[in-house]
């Protein structure tokens, strides 16, 4: 092995002794710059999120009056006073609502269709198996603008413009390409000998699927889910177009977006509201980071 | 309404995987009246097909629908020709656009990757990698709406002499005497890039993370040969890790372009397309709501599709060449 996996993850490898071996004091000050590099690249993203969670507790006149920064030096001065305005008078919590009402059945569903289609192409045999799954793979990168005009027409059509199940639908029919695609290559890695010994025993595809395929692919479940989750949650394109412009059914990133819109608002109040709308997704990734970086890895060839 | 909103979410997530999980039994149960050579024929199908429908009716067709509608007039009541593709040609509102888009589609990729690239390797050689990654990572959960809010509070602008309130023209003002604070968003020279710059913080983790990937996928025999050899750290990356690494830039790479290429929530939130900061897909979304012209709207969906066909005619070919290896 290398000296690299003993001495753990990230760590440089020690110069071999074949090599005249400089001082440890002298590789650490060769590392100095390394360090740099490394804490201002964090300090550099970290700033801009901080910026905005130190103005969304501060008073409205100081926030308009002087920078963020000055905030952190005693005397300190931090209200939760701009939550509870977004969150009662700008209707920020019926917003909250809408946006679960909308993410958590489209994230289900995507997660259920896909996992039928996905185990279908990866273990029942089909003449045109491997043509329908060439053309998902063509349909991951088709951008949804090129699908906005004729949908909402039809929406229009049969009354589905404003409503959860319209949007429920968007979602799905443009999520199914990445999520199908990511299930499949999982459950391709599957191994056979437990697929047929089930079939041997008389186990019905059905009962196969769900005591079988869908127990031992929980990872690979949990990380589309989570993916698909944080996508929903964070649309806005579809939501302005397919809920059009209705306040009552609105997500937050329309609300949110409403409020930057409108001007008048404080930047207390627009900082206070975007961390609402950010609240769901961060929780998610800071508790699921693992299945975030699966999912992501999994279905590079998407964003 | 509250109240409303929860109960409708209480049945949404009862109701939901009742339908999935009843679907499923309802096709089994219809499958084993067949005659079992038929099964095998017919189960797949019913397995595959709510997912066929749904694609082709919310992508396939309404992709082909685009392409027709994009040759009739604003309601959609007339033939016009290549009217709209004129009209595309020539306005300047719309050119300024597709400019936009091309300064996007270059600069996104570039600066996404380079800053990824550097995030990968630079974090591989500390031991508190992982919380680095962690931190840099983070804007992915992020959504463009409070990215877009995000950045509009770092480029804010406070005239000269007054206490600067946005974190750059703090910076700019505090660090350089008598440096005067900048309108990042509202100047033409600058309020692109203020957007590239913002997309940029948005997306680099995740070039970060599939490009760590990659550079696991590298031999550490390999660069400690070269070490060995008397290579210094910064040969090593660009004779060996790099060239290795190479096809995962490209992936990453295409990502960002088709990232650039649809580019929309942060314009929306940011500047909504003012002073000459309009993008291919902000400019369709005007001429849906604002023109209500049905026929433009279409035929700049159909330029932004032409622009991501090679991008998917590039994936399927290389899906189809990992496939005739993987085999």
């Amino acid at each position: 092995m290398t000296a690299r996996a003993e001495t753990g993850s990230g760590a440089v490898a020690p110069v071999p002794s074949a090599v005249a071996a400089p001082s440890r004091a002298a590789v650490g000050l060769r590392r100095i710059p390394l360090h740099l590099a490394v804490l201002l690249l964090c300090a550099a993203w970290l700033v801009p999120s901080l910026g905005l969670l130190i103005s969304s507790v501060r008073p409205g006149h100081e926030v308009a009056t002087t920078g963020w920064w000055t905030a952190i030096v005693p005397p300190l001065s931090f209200t939760i006073e701009n939550y509870v305005q977004v969150l009662t008078r700008r209707d920020l919590g019926l917003s909250f609502m809408n946006s679960l009402l909308i993410t958590v059945p489209a994230t289900m569903l995507t997660v259920g269709v896909a996992a039928y289609a996905a185990y279908a192409l990866a273990w029942m045999r089909s003449r045109y198996r491997d043509w329908v799954f060439l053309l998902l793979v063509a349909m991951l990168v088709v951008p949804i603008q090129i699908t906005l005009v004729p949908v909402l027409r039809l929406f229009n059509a049969v009354g589905l413009t404003g409503t959860f199940v319209g949007i429920w639908l968007v979602h799905l029919g443009f999520g199914l390409p990445f999520a199908i695609y990511l299930l499949r290559n999982f459950f391709a890695q599957l191994p056979s000998e437990m697929l047929e010994a089930a079939a041997i025993d008389g186990a019905s595809p059905f009962a196969t699927f769900f005591r079988i395929v869908l127990p031992t692919s929980v990872p690979a479940l949990a990380s589309l889910a989570i993916l698909e989750l944080v996508w929903n949650w964070n649309d806005l394109l579809a939501a302005l177009i397919f809920l059009g412009g209705r306040k009552d059914v609105a997500p937050l990133t329309v609300a949110v977006s409403n409020l930057v819109a409108s001007h008048g608002e404080g930047w207390q109040l627009l900082t206070a509201a975007a961390f609402v709308s950010m609240t769901l997704p961060l929780v998610v990734f800071l508790t699921m980071q693992r299945y975030f970086v699966q999912g992501i890895l999994g279905g590079s060839v998407k964003e | 309404m509250l109240p409303e909103r929860a109960a409708q979410l209480a049945l949404a997530v009862l109701l939901v995987p009742a339908v999935l999980v009843l679907y499923l039994a309802a096709v089994e149960g219809a499958v084993r009246v067949l005659p079992s050579r038929r099964q095998g024929q017919v189960r797949p199908w019913l397995w595959i097909g709510p997912a066929i429908v749904l694609v082709a009716v919310f992508l396939v067709i309404p992709a082909i629908n685009t392409a027709y509608l994009s040759l009739l007039n604003s309601d959609s009541t007339a033939f016009v020709g290549a009217d709209n593709y004129r009209y595309a040609a020539s306005d300047p509102g719309l050119l300024s656009a597709i400019q936009n888009s091309l300064v996007w589609l270059i600069s996104l990729p570039l600066l996404a990757v380079t800053a990824g690239l550097a995030m990968a390797v630079l974090t591989d050689r500390v031991p508190y990698g992982r919380a680095a990654r962690s931190i840099l990572f983070l804007p992915i959960a992020i959504s463009a709406v409070a990215a877009g809010v995000i950045w509009r509070f770092m480029y804010d602008y406070r005239p000269p002499g007054a206490a600067q309130t946005g974190t750059l023209n703090g910076l700019l003002t505090g660090l350089i005497p008598g440096a005067e604070p900048q309108t990042w968003l509202i100047n033409s020279l600058t309020n692109n890039g203020a957007l590239i710059v913002a997309t940029v913080w948005m997306q680099a983790g995740f070039c970060m993370i599939v490009l760590a990937a990659g550079l696991k996928g590298i031999p550490d025999e390999l660069l400690e040969a070269a070490r060995v050899d008397g290579a210094n750290e910064w040969q090593l990356f660009r004779r060996i890790t790099l060239p290795l690494l190479m096809p995962t830039v490209t992936v990453v790479a295409t990502t960002m372009a088709i990232i650039a290429l649809k580019a929309f929530d942060i314009v929306y939130v940011m500047t909504n397309g003012n002073f000459d900061t309009d993008v291919i897909a902000t400019r369709m979304f005007k001429e849906l709501f604002s023109a209500r012209h049905y026929g433009r709207a279409s035929a700049i969906a159909v330029i932004l599709m032409a622009a991501v066909v090679p991008i998917m005619i590039w994936n399927l070919r290389s899906f189809r060449q990992q496939q005739a290896g993987g085999r």
